[in-house]
């Protein structure tokens, strides 16, 4: 445990972390160059735009999930320093949202605003998407130490609850936009109900002081959910 | 006249360039092989040497990259994603096949693999293709018109629609039952729109036999409708008395009508119809309206196809 945690503590491996995060849009890049140089890539399919929205869409809610699961993997298997890596992995969502967003305002609509509100407006699950998107930025704007103690921690606490709003946001967006295959939509919505069921069960265990089990340690208790 | 509006076509200049160039030395290497040619076999990617050209033809268009056409397909039955298909395609079996044309006929007929090739002279047609989900390509279909069927079997006056059923087997499409919709899937025409000279039974693509995951050995290519109009894999062709089911209406009656008519002046519910991606091409082009084929708005005159979508 105690080496576990050294490695929890170590500044490689929250570089290593990054790099990790980094992957997916690298493995973008050869095909990328490929598409550039001959004109097709197979990676991208015959619509690449398309094929990089879904993908950079897809990382989206992967890294949402991904971000919600650490504070449940945090308390089940007692690492308190996993939340270290919690601020890194949300950002890394807002960073795939953005592009995923760009993809489609710059290569789909042009630099269109009429036409992005537009499909914002008509379109019910743009609209359910950039909801989700809206309630990302505040999120990565104060996702600072200066901004914790600026909000104090509690207020700060609760508007970083919103992340349960934008990845259900995510999941229905998904859900909405496939035509009739929702198997994968389905699978994100579980993860997500899984990881949302576990907060609310560890809420109403904390709520019963009575109850004869070992009291979970202070100091994961007081850290934001 | 097939290519309307050319000024609006154009400005496609990013198709691949090797795999244009591919093209036209394949096209070049067919037609030499070609013109006086038997007809080859017609197992899958068999050379279809005996067709003629004709005036439908790419006018200003490009087409397609062959790449694309048989690398991004929606073919429920082998999965949904576009590029499954051609993954799980490759061991359809389409050897032997029947094809059966009934109901409402006076000479009912079915058709096997080979008689399929022999229904009607073949020619090659040069037709856009628009899916309802925006994108679009170009291809150059090898068949012959429907109509050509369709006399043979002389429809009584009882015809009033065509009903289509694509293949169905579990067994060799084990993807199916994750498809969202009904399957064997099914598709509808009225008999008039079923005997437009646009309406085409295409047997190949790009001087060859289907590929499985176009819809081997015979399919519906229905240029001026949304693509899934165009069904796959036909194994029968049934006139009737009234409008016959259709999948994607079944699937969701509000978003995939029975006419389905390119219209870039009704949109589906989630996403636009204004607007379509041409294969290879980076930003969006205006839809037109029938896809372009405005021959065929006289089958909708006094219509509100905004009702009939």
């Amino acid at each position: 445990m105690n080496k576990l945690a050294k490695i929890l503590r170590s500044p490689w491996t929250k570089i290593a972390v990054f790099a990790l995060c980094l992957v997916p849009i690298s493995l973008l890049a050869r095909p990328l160059w490929m598409l550039a140089t001959t004109g097709y890539s197979p990676d991208l399919t015959a619509n690449p735009i398309e094929y990089i929205t879904h993908y950079t869409g897809t990382w989206t809610i992967r890294f949402l999930l991904i971000t919600l699961s650490v504070t449940p993997l945090r308390k089940i298997f007692n690492q308190p320093l996993l939340a270290r890596y919690r601020r890194m992995l949300g950002l890394f969502a807002f960073f795939y949202v953005c592009l995923h967003f760009l993809t489609w305002f710059v290569l789909d609509k042009f630099f269109s605003f009429p036409e992005m509100w537009a499909d914002i407006l008509k379109r019910r699950y743009i609209t359910v998407g950039m909801l989700g998107f809206a309630m990302l930025l505040p999120l990565a704007v104060t996702s600072t130490a200066g901004w914790v103690r600026r909000l104090g921690f509690v207020k700060w606490q609760r508007l970083h609850r919103l992340i349960y709003f934008a990845a259900l946001a995510g999941v229905i967006h998904y859900y909405w936009l496939v035509k009739s295959d929702v198997r994968l939509p389905l699978m994100y919505g579980a993860i997500l109900a899984i990881l949302m069921l576990y907060r609310l069960a560890a809420r109403q265990l904390a709520r019963q002081p009575a109850a004869p089990r070992p009291v979970t340690t202070p100091n994961t208790a007081s850290l934001p959910d | 006249m097939l290519i309307r509006k050319s000024s609006d076509l154009r400005n496609s200049d990013v198709t691949p360039k090797p795999l244009y160039v591919n093209r036209r030395r394949f096209l070049t290497g067919s037609i030499a092989l070609g013109a006086f040619g038997a007809l080859a076999g017609t197992s899958r990617g068999a050379k279809i040497e005996d067709f003629k050209k004709t005036s439908y033809n790419a006018g200003d268009e490009k087409v397609t990259p062959l790449e694309a056409i048989t690398h991004y397909n929606n073919f429920y039955e082998f999965g949904t994603d576009k590029e499954d298909p051609a993954k799980n395609a490759t061991n359809f079996r389409t050897s032997p096949w029947t094809l059966k044309v009934e109901g409402a006929v006076a000479k009912p007929m079915a058709f096997d693999r080979d008689s399929l090739m022999k229904i009607a002279p073949l020619e090659e047609r040069i037709y856009r293709h628009r899916c309802v989900e925006a994108w679009s390509i170009v291809v150059p279909w090898i068949g012959f018109p429907l109509n050509a069927l369709l006399k043979q079997v002389e429809p009584t006056s009882k015809a009033k629609y065509v009903a289509f059923e694509s293949y169905y087997d579990p067994k060799q499409m084990p993807l199916a039952r994750w498809g969202g919709i009904q399957f064997p899937y099914v598709e509808g025409l009225r008999l008039d729109e079923a005997m437009h000279p646009l309406a085409l039974l295409a047997v190949g693509l790009y001087g060859e036999a289907l590929p499985n995951q176009d819809g081997a050995p015979i399919r519906l290519v229905l240029p001026w409708k949304y693509g899934f109009k165009s069904a796959k894999s036909l194994v029968k062709i049934r006139l009737v008395e009234k409008q016959p089911p259709t999948t994607w209406n079944l699937s969701a009656p509000n978003e995939y009508g029975f006419y389905s008519n390119v219209n870039p002046g009704v949109d589906h519910p989630r996403w636009s119809q204004a607007k379509e991606r041409r294969l290879g091409e980076l930003f969006r082009r205006n839809t037109l309206m029938f896809n372009g084929y405005s021959e065929v708005a006289s089958l909708y005159a006094g219509m509100d196809l905004h009702k009939n979508f």
